[in-house]
């Protein structure tokens, strides 16, 4: 069964994000860049899938500038057949992305599409729903449980207050949530013939795609610092504060 | 091997090192317990065949590679870089000096971890001496029979088999023309693993004493096939073992250096962070110089290695400086880190009692100071 795992480039969560003095953005000097952590564990299912099926193909999908292979690489040394890197310098918004994924699933033809539920810089939560909504194909997001007999899949969902499991047939778009599997190291010699893979860059434009940003952000703020508490004396207090200077009660 | 894959290897050990070594690498080392699930890890990425050549299952990583693996190894925890130094030294003397078969038969198993080395050559009496070796091998039939006790012998409880050096010409003269390698695998009748030896620190991975108790080695196991060319073979060997222990010496330092550095910036004291205390930033300043130092050391010693030539002087001043200068850094961490460093609340102590194995293991510093002044004298030699 040939997989298809596109993922986003994120920086890794480790790093203390700095944003830029104007809002445009974040500061990139001295920033490691990763896989996007919920795309990792896709990559993990994907792989797992191949190796309890004994058979097909995992394929990689980023969309960035040509030198973001690295990440392409980290994938395919951790066991990925062969990866595809979508080169733009733009910056794109969540749907022209899925449709971007869209045209990479309609050339591959994969019966599965697997992707982090979300990515951890913007937490956007859209690039999955899209896609499946695009292609016309079932989707399953937040998957902590997944099982592929024939030609149907069944995913168990982490939903508010519970799991709720759905059964749907193939081809399919599944997001992975946090509890689906934990990813495993590149090995060494993984990370050896990750070299040797195939690994194909495609311009963008070539895609015939409309690529104006539906959607732009405006700033980027930093969360206000937290001020220091302050302790009062009695209830009556309390309440004082809070009506004549927080203003709350 | 190009760059690009050295760098992402290293990037995976680093994320190795800090997701799954860092966070329990002190609790184990507390306890002195082997750390299975670590060495499990490490076996599936590959690292029991970093150096060991390509066309037996190995990775054929070059020693700078190899050394810049084992610093971020030790950066975590010192112990884990002892399980592949020394199986990755018998894997090198079988590599260099085994026969065809030799080599067939041993070196793929070695490769994947699923044979473990080690080597035996310390003995109660006879260390950085190797010459004085007392542990004899009779040739009987086809057969080697050993017998003597080896000592400090690393991986020799977890591990499947030991390089053991022995004499087959007890009498040779000069004593080193008599010196044989056996791979020995372990069985039934030994050799036997009779203590784990407790130690100041290196904990967690077994140190032990083992003996050789008449025990049978198939003559098929003299490493070469020759007898007599033990020493040459071991020599050239632990120059590998020096540029790991001076990598060691490298992690440690680096991750004494680094908790010390942090912990600077986030202590007060006299209503600053300390880092801005002119005692501490000479210490600060002092420290990283070293670190950085010792790492250009180990590099040039492996770089040295992997052309191919003799690497013994610049490997014992690898081994001589950062071993020092890591001592001396893990003293001053714990300076920085005060009450704090004293204590198991932080990493600091453990570093501190790493730091001296890297001075007395592969060769005492005193012996590597011998060797260096040899080597220098023979190179500035006037007449």
């Amino acid at each position: 069964m040939k997989i298809l795992v596109p993922f986003k480039r994120v920086p890794d969560p480790a790093t203390t994000i700095r944003i830029l003095p104007d809002g445009s953005g974040i500061a990139t000097d001295n920033v490691k860049w990763v896989i996007n952590p919920f795309d990792e564990i896709a990559i993990e299912e994907a792989l797992r899938i191949k190796e309890r099926l004994k058979t097909g193909e995992v394929v990689l999908m980023t969309i960035g500038q040509s030198n973001w292979q690295e990440q392409l690489r980290t994938g395919l040394a951790m066991g990925a057949d062969r990866a595809k890197l979508i080169v733009t310098d733009k910056p794109l918004d969540t749907l022209t992305i899925a449709r971007v994924i869209a045209k990479v699933v309609a050339e591959e033809q994969p019966r599965l599409v697997i992707l982090g539920k979300q990515a951890i810089d913007d937490d956007s939560n859209q690039v999955g729903q899209m896609l499946a909504e695009i292609l016309g194909w079932p989707q399953a997001t937040f998957a902590s449980k997944l099982e592929i007999e024939g030609d149907r899949c069944t995913v168990v969902r982490e939903v508010d207050g519970g799991l709720e499991t759905v059964a749907f047939p193939l081809p399919a778009v599944v997001t992975t949530d946090l509890r689906l599997n934990e990813p495993r190291y590149a090995s060494l010699p993984g990370i050896m013939k990750a070299r040797k893979k195939e690994l194909k860059e495609i311009p963008i434009e070539s895609l015939g795609l409309d690529l104006t940003p539906k959607l732009r952000v405006k700033e980027l703020k930093a969360p206000p610092k937290r001020q220091a508490g302050r302790k009062v004396g009695s209830v009556q207090e309390l309440v004082k504060l809070l009506h004549e200077e927080a203003k709350l009660i | 091997m190009s760059e690009a894959v050295d760098q992402d290897i290293l990037q995976t050990l680093r994320r190795f090192v800090e997701h799954d070594v860092i966070p329990v690498a002190s609790d184990f080392e507390h306890r002195d317990e082997y750390p299975q699930a670590l060495v499990d890890t490490m076996k599936q990425l590959g690292l029991f065949g970093a150096t060991i050549p390509t066309e037996y299952g190995g990775l054929g990583l070059s020693f700078s590679t190899y050394a810049r693996i084992i610093e971020e190894l030790s950066r975590g925890w010192m112990s884990l870089s002892g399980v592949i130094n020394s199986h990755l030294i018998m894997a090198f003397i079988i590599a260099n000096a085994g026969t065809p078969e030799q080599k067939r038969r041993l070196l793929p198993g070695m490769a994947t971890g699923e044979k473990r080395g080690g080597l035996a050559l310390t003995e109660p009496h006879a260390g950085s001496d190797v010459q004085s070796i007392r542990t004899v091998a009779k040739r009987d039939g086809d057969n080697y029979i050993l017998s003597g006790s080896k000592m400090f012998i690393t991986n020799a409880r977890h591990g499947t088999m030991l390089a053991v050096a022995a004499k087959t010409d007890p009498n040779a003269k000069p004593a080193y023309a008599g010196i044989s390698m056996f791979a020995v695998e372990k069985n039934e009748h030994g050799p036997t693993v009779s203590r784990n030896l407790k130690k100041l620190g290196y904990k967690g991975i077994d140190t032990c004493e083992v003996v050789l108790d008449n025990l049978a080695v198939p003559a098929a196991n003299l490493i070469g096939g020759q007898p007599g060319a033990g020493f040459k073979q071991v020599m050239s060997a632990l120059e590998v073992g020096r540029i790991n222990v001076a990598a060691r010496a490298v992690g440690v330092a680096q991750a004494a250096f680094e908790s010390a550095i942090r912990y600077s910036q986030q202590r007060v004291a006299f209503g600053k962070p300390i880092c801005q205390h002119q005692a501490v930033q000479l210490m600060l300043a002092d420290m990283g110089t070293r670190v950085e130092a010792a790492r250009l050391l180990v590099q040039n010693a492996a770089s040295r290695k992997d052309a191919g030539q003799r690497c013994d002087l610049e490997a014992g001043m690898a081994k001589l400086f950062a071993s020092e200068a890591c001592a001396k850094i893990s003293l001053d961490a714990m300076r920085i880190l005060g009450g704090y460093g004293y204590t198991q609340e932080f990493p600091v102590e453990r570093f501190y009692r790493d730091a001296p194995l890297m001075m007395i293991g592969e060769g005492t510093n005193e012996i590597q100071s011998l060797v260096i002044a040899r080597n220098l004298l023979e190179r500035y030699r006037i007449n």
